[in-house]
């Protein structure tokens, strides 16, 4: 226990180190070797994270499930060190160990450091290597502060971190001006969400009196809220709603829920490691982390719960609509996280938070592992990512394609992979809850058909079709549009696999897809029973059987991919289930394909419009009176002083003379009381 | 030998001293200003010793034989600025030593 300060600062150093030392080591030691270097530093100190973790674990199983909740100091030397304190607010560098943030720091450390591996192969070729690692270990770091922290400022701390980092690596190519613009949309969409956080945090703060989630005393916001109380007597529904729908605005931006997914899918742009750690496995699931950490708090408002389930099982279902149609390989992808995170937030709106955690950590296996085979295909056909233009690669990269294989059944929900498992519970307990229920889980069904069948199509449309390219042809694009054309240096001709470093990462990933699931199986939960410590236990009604569920689940994906491989089957030449003049006259295609025109309705609202509000209040307001007002006295001012300077002569006997007005004057407003009386 | 009224002491100060105000408001030449603020301050001078003898007090002859060390002082630092200015400026015109103007 008393290591844990360990889990976030090993990557700390490890940003600390590349971002002093990092240049000048590829300076001295060479390109390749100093490469090595940091690869192998930044690497190896997530991992280290990673056993001081599994040392904690191994701490925390032996106390009985009531104890498992400690506190514990994140600076060296432990103690409680106050960062805040003024008034009755008080915010200490304290941890807490418990089997959420534990699992947490799991999955941050585990997927993080697999795909840190990933990346020492995929950025190999990249000139800024020093500053990516520097990045990825800051994120590291951060993302630990946020599971880690005791009380919600703390995290907040590491929700912005995190949040910065990943503005800093979606426009890591910051040369590419579409990049930047990328980056700035995720950061000003997610200021969006933040606003809601913080206000949350503020409410929480003049509800309770404290920031704190636990203490030892049984103060902490959590404890009392898992009484129903505050310092001031019964929590009120009002209350508890407000706060909850304030912290779900946070979520809803960072975990990318309806209406502020749209960052997300332009996320891609960043290198696809990113896209993997960040934008699929940890960072995107933080808004789930959260609300599963503020559950005894959730629970007390049905409102809350009911708005946080609609959402979350709308945005799985318009998203999954959306990937059906995408071209680029990354941006189905990207939907479909945005899709699966839906799911999550479903899990946590209808009391399964245990269930949306089990969902958070088999999509870290399973889509991180997809964004990284992803990049493997990427790699191979040297930076293209349409679809359009690829097909036939399994035999070229097999190692991809069965890790992918692996993935693909994974996210369709075919038993016994990851992905089934946890779809299932939180579909199962969507059937327990009180309110609309049964609606709830026939949307979340038939998005997982939906599910099944877009991860066919892409697998259809990259692996399985005749090819749509010529191997002399690859490469030799242009950069434009493409943003993983990492320098190639002629030495790769034609599809290539990717090196040891990356397949290592890939078939770890596909191991823990296959068997990651196996530790929430029904009847033995070991997940819930795990997780039980940490979050609230809502009531669900009876729902429908497990054994239906489960049938029912397994139906959908199997139809799903069925469907699409006997349709893709008939179009092996073109890979295109539509002509060229069905897709123009199919309303409902081009509006998947444009993303129901939500981006562009966004834009006209708020960048077109909006930029005339903001023109109007730069220009009427700023300019014409603000700085009008300024400018006004200063003008009046200058005036005044033209008339003054005139007293400056520069005659000598000007200036006297008005002394001697000014003696006299005095003298005689002195001696005028006695002149009054002379009677001249 | 009748004394003279003190009266007539301040009048010939207050004449004295007039004079010298014009000479300092209508002269350039700075010497002759120089003289001007003299003849202001041996007026005053004046005026303090016969206050001092009018009220029997040492106060007025004390005052004026520091305002003369101080006029002497004055003199020897006043001309030579005046000697300054005359080797830049090449006159000692007091109207066109104007550079404070505005």
């Amino acid at each position: 226990m008393s290591l844990v300060w360990l889990i976030p600062g090993l990557p700390l150093i490890g940003f600390l180190f590349h971002a002093f030392l990092g240049k000048s080591i590829v300076k001295s030691m060479g390109e390749a070797n100093g490469k090595k270097t940091i690869g192998a530093i930044a690497t190896g100190l997530v991992f280290a994270s990673l056993l001081i973790s599994v040392l904690v674990f191994l701490d925390l199983m032996k106390l009985a499930p009531g104890d498992q909740r400690q506190y514990v100091s994140l600076l060296p030397g432990g103690g409680r060190i106050p960062w805040i304190s003024i008034g009755s607010l008080h915010v200490y560098y304290m941890g807490i160990i418990d089997p959420l943030s534990l699992l947490m720091c799991f999955i941050v450390t585990g997927v993080g450091g697999v795909i840190h591996l990933y990346a020492t192969g995929y950025m190999a070729d990249d000139k800024d290597y020093p500053r990516f690692f520097t990045y990825f270990n800051l994120f590291i770091f951060f993302m630990l502060m946020l599971v880690l922290s005791e009380n919600i400022l703390l995290m907040f701390v590491g929700w912005e971190g995190v949040g910065l980092c990943s503005y800093l690596l979606i426009s890591f190519w910051f040369e590419d001006v579409e990049n930047s613009k990328a980056g700035n949309k995720a950061f000003i969409v997610n200021r969006i969400g933040d606003l809601g956080f913080s206000i949350g945090v503020m409410t929480i703060f003049a509800v309770f009196g404290t920031l704190s989630f636990y203490t030892p005393q049984g103060t902490g916001f959590l404890d009392m809220a898992a009484k129903g109380i505050t310092p001031h007597g019964i929590l009120s529904v009002g209350a508890a709603t407000l706060i909850a729908l304030l912290l779900f605005m946070g979520a809803c931006g960072k975990s990318a829920q309806f209406p502020l997914y749209v960052w997300l899918p332009d996320a891609m742009a960043g290198p696809t490691p990113v896209s993997a750690l960040i934008h699929a496995a940890t960072m995107v699931t933080a808004g789930v982390v959260m609300i599963t950490r503020v559950s005894p708090l959730i629970v007390h408002s049905p409102v809350a719960m009911m708005v946080i389930a609609c959402v979350g099982v709308f945005t799985a279902f318009y998203a999954a609509t959306i990937a059906l149609t995408q071209n680029d390989i990354k941006k189905v992808l990207a939907y479909s996280t945005v899709s699966q995170l839906g799911y999550m937030f479903l899990g946590c709106g209808v009391g399964a938070f245990a269930a949306g955690m089990f969902h958070v950590t088999t999509h870290a296996f399973f889509k991180g592992l997809l964004f990284l085979g992803a990049g493997s295909v990427i790699h191979a056909m040297s930076g293209e990512q349409d679809m359009r233009k690829m097909g036939g690669l399994k035999d070229r990269i097999p190692v991809t394609f069965w890790t992918m294989v692996c993935a693909w059944l994974a996210i369709s929900g075919i038993p016994p992979f990851a992905g089934f498992w946890s779809k299932d519970e939180i579909l199962g307990s969507a059937t327990g809850y009180p309110q609309y229920g049964m609606e709830l889980y026939a949307v979340g069904l038939f998005t997982a058909l939906l599910t099944a069948f877009y991860m066919t199509r892409l697998m259809m449309k990259t692996f399985w079709t005749k090819p749509r390219f010529k191997d002399e042809e690859l490469g030799a694009h242009s950069s434009h549009g493409s943003d993983d054309s990492h320098s190639h240096d002629g030495k790769h001709q034609g599809v290539h696999e990717s090196p040891p470093s990356m397949l290592i990462s890939l078939v770890i990933l596909a191991i823990l897809s296959v068997i990651g699931g196996l530790v929430g199986i029904p009847g033995h939960n070991l997940f819930d029973k795990f997780l039980g410590p940490s979050v609230a236990s809502y009531p669900l009604k009876e729902g429908m059987p497990v054994p239906i569920g489960m049938l029912l689940g397994t139906a959908c994906g199997a139809v799903g991919i069925a469907v699409c491989v006997i349709m893709y089957n008939r179009r092996q030449e073109t890979g295109d289930l539509l002509s060229p003049k069905e897709k123009a006259s199919n309303a409902l295609y081009k509006g998947s394909l444009n993303l129901w025109y939500v981006d562009s309705a966004y834009y006209k609202i708020f960048v077109t419009e909006g930029g005339k509000v903001a023109e109007f209040i730069w220009q009427g307001i700023d300019r014409a009176l603000i700085d009008g007002i300024v400018n006004f006295v200063a003008g009046l001012l200058g005036f005044l002083s033209e008339l003054f300077r005139r007293f400056q002569t520069g005659y000598i006997r000007a200036y006297a003379f008005v002394m001697l007005a000014g003696v006299v004057a005095v003298v005689i407003s002195v001696l005028w009381p006695f002149l009054r009386h002379l009677h001249i | 030998m009748p004394a003279v009224p003190t009266s007539y002491y301040l009048g010939l100060s207050g004449v004295l001293f007039t004079i010298g105000m014009i000479g300092v408001l209508i002269k350039r030449n700075p010497i002759v200003i120089f003289m001007c603020i003299e003849l202001m301050l041996n007026a005053v001078n004046l005026s303090f010793i016969a206050l001092g003898r009018h009220f029997g007090h040492m106060a007025g002859q004390m005052m004026v034989i520091f305002v003369m060390a101080i006029a002497a002082a004055e003199v020897a630092i006043g001309l030579g600025i005046i000697v300054a200015i005359f080797r830049t400026k090449e006159t000692i015109n007091i109207d066109e030593i104007n550079l404070l103007k505005y």
